[in-house]
């Protein structure tokens, strides 16, 4: 009995204060302004929204379940293929010095550059607004995966080359057997990274590209001054994108050894 | 008699910031087959280096290195090596480990049930049957050089060359380890290159002890034979004056001979 209370009072109370604390002050700030609804109003709003999320009315007017589908979809394929080239592309530079040397400054400079600056450029190349957003996915995640797979593979410890080359292994074997188990861990953070900047990026890019998805639905509602949905949006997109972090460290857990 | 390795006028020089470093220089040595050989001398000398060098892990600067006739041009799986950290795959079984050597050797002569036999019979070698199902983290350090051991001997090496492999463990587990080795030796008639720091390891273990100098340009000082008769028992090795003797020599050679100064 003493033992759960205690794990109650640790772990479960200081978030449940952190949360209620949390709305008092929304509701305290809501009570000050004529335009910022309150946690209760946002509630009732919520409850009417999630009531029925899959209508389709009209193409730009969908239920907010499709919105969220439409911009996992995207973040899905955007992210997809940066894993399909970036993941082998860290492994390539990670175990050969002189593509590291030569992709390096590259990425260097690159890599800081905003994904929303990349979007001019997706809209040039494929002409529509839907590639152009996969693509913006696409560039912002797949810096993360080639870094730290790259990093994995460096830090591959020299004993298990030793051994690889004790029990002269084929090099297929070597990396089925090795380096791909030991940069494992490291490639499951790129992708987490990958995942939160994809997540953080889809918004942003909707809101220019339009379409049906989350990041356009906010804008929508910011033209339709619907504040309440604004506001659901906002949670939405941060318990997706918790749940998402949540999974990948539940399979990252999976593969530490 | 046909030596099983031989090593003539072996060098070894690395490469370094400051120009070329002299690991080992003038090396001779010629080990015949089921003979067990150790190598002491103080820590930096090139211990490491010589076992690496019969492993086909470093190639020498120069000389010659032959096993079994045939020139050392890289590692081989007539040479099977155990590392001191144990050097498991963490992410596979103590059977997989195994496995992994054993595939490389035989592999393509011979089906999976005979595979899997192999593995068995190396894992009854060090007594680990039932860890075979287990992971490197989950049995205790002795252990993991147990499977460290098996792992090299099922690949039916002519030679097994070890580094320290019992440097990490605790004076009880080694002295259960060194005894395990002893059986399996004798049972396996293998030849055996093993690196050690320990004195008492050294005279109880060796047919021969080859004592090298302190570096750079370490070369091998004296090789003590060891003919106290098998098989040996640490307790009557204890009264023993003749193990006494030998052991008092290796003891002169590293402590007189080649003194550290103090650092
Ligand atoms: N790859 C290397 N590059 C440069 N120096 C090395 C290298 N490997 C070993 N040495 C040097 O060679 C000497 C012998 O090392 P080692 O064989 O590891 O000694 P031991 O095993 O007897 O302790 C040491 O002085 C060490 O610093
Ligand atoms: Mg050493």
């Amino acid at each position: 009995m003493i033992r759960i209370r205690k794990h109650l009072a640790e772990h479960w109370v200081p978030p449940a204060i952190g949360i209620a604390l949390f709305l008092f002050l929304w509701s305290m700030l809501a009570q000050g302004s004529e335009t910022l609804p309150g946690p209760a109003k946002t509630w009732d709003s919520a409850v009417v929204l999630f009531s029925d999320p899959f209508y389709q009315k009209t193409p730009n007017d969908q239920g907010i379940g499709w919105n969220i589908l439409n911009s996992l979809g995207r973040v899905g394929i955007g992210f997809g293929l940066a894993a399909l080239i970036g993941i082998p592309l860290g492994f390539m530079i990670g175990r050969f010095g002189f593509l590291d040397k030569m992709t390096s400054p590259i990425v260097s400079m690159l890599r800081p550059v905003s994904p929303l600056a990349w979007l001019p450029i997706g809209l040039l190349v494929f002409q529509a607004a839907n590639p152009a957003a996969i693509w913006v996915i696409f560039i912002s995640s797949i810096w993360p995966m080639i870094i730290n797979t790259a990093m994995g593979v460096r830090q591959l410890p020299q004993d298990y080359l030793n051994v690889a080359r004790v029990l002269n292994l084929s090099e297929w074997k070597v990396f089925t057997k090795i380096l791909f188990p030991a940069t494992l861990p490291y490639m499951l953070t790129g992708i987490r990274l990958a995942i939160g900047t994809a997540w953080l990026v889809i918004v942003a890019a909707e809101m220019l590209t339009g379409g049906v998805g989350i990041g356009f639905w906010v804008w929508d509602e910011w033209n339709n001054l619907n504040v309440e949905h604004i506001i659901i949006a906002i949670f939405v997109v941060g318990i997706i994108g918790l749940l998402l972090e949540l999974l990948l460290i539940q399979i990252a857990k999976r593969f530490s050894y | 008699m046909k030596k099983y390795v031989q090593i003539e006028n072996v060098q070894m020089s690395f490469e370094t910031r400051q120009g070329a470093f002299v690991a080992l220089k003038d090396i001779d040595l010629k080990i015949d087959p089921g003979e067990f050989i150790t190598l002491i001398g103080h820590s930096g000398c090139g211990k490491s280096t010589l076992l690496n060098l019969i492993a086909g892990l470093l190639m020498p600067t120069d000389g010659v290195m032959l096993c079994a006739d045939r020139e050392i041009a890289g590692p081989g799986p007539d040479r099977g090596v155990v590392f001191q950290n144990h050097s498991l795959l963490p992410w596979l079984t103590c059977f997989e480990n195994v496995h992994l050597a054993v595939e490389r050797v035989f592999g393509k002569t011979e089906d999976k049930a005979k595979l899997a036999q192999r593995v068995n019979e190396a894992l009854e070698l060090v007594h680990l049957t039932h860890a075979a199902q287990k992971y490197p983290h989950e049995i205790s350090g002795g252990m993991k050089q147990r499977v460290g051991i098996a792992r090299a001997l099922s690949m039916q090496p002519k030679v097994l060359l070890m580094d320290e492999p019992f440097g990490a463990l605790d004076a009880l587990t080694r002295a259960h380890l060194q005894d395990e080795l002893m059986k399996i030796v004798a049972a396996t008639k293998s030849t055996v290159v093993m690196v050690t720091h320990d004195v008492d390891e050294a005279v109880l273990l060796s047919d021969r002890i080859v004592m090298m100098t302190n570096g750079p340009a370490a070369t091998i000082g004296e090789i003590l034979s060891v003919d106290l008769p098998k098989p040996r028992n640490r307790l009557a090795l204890a009264n023993d004056a003749h193990y006494h003797r030998l052991r008092g020599a290796v003891l002169e050679f590293l402590y007189q001979k080649q003194a550290k100064k103090a650092a």
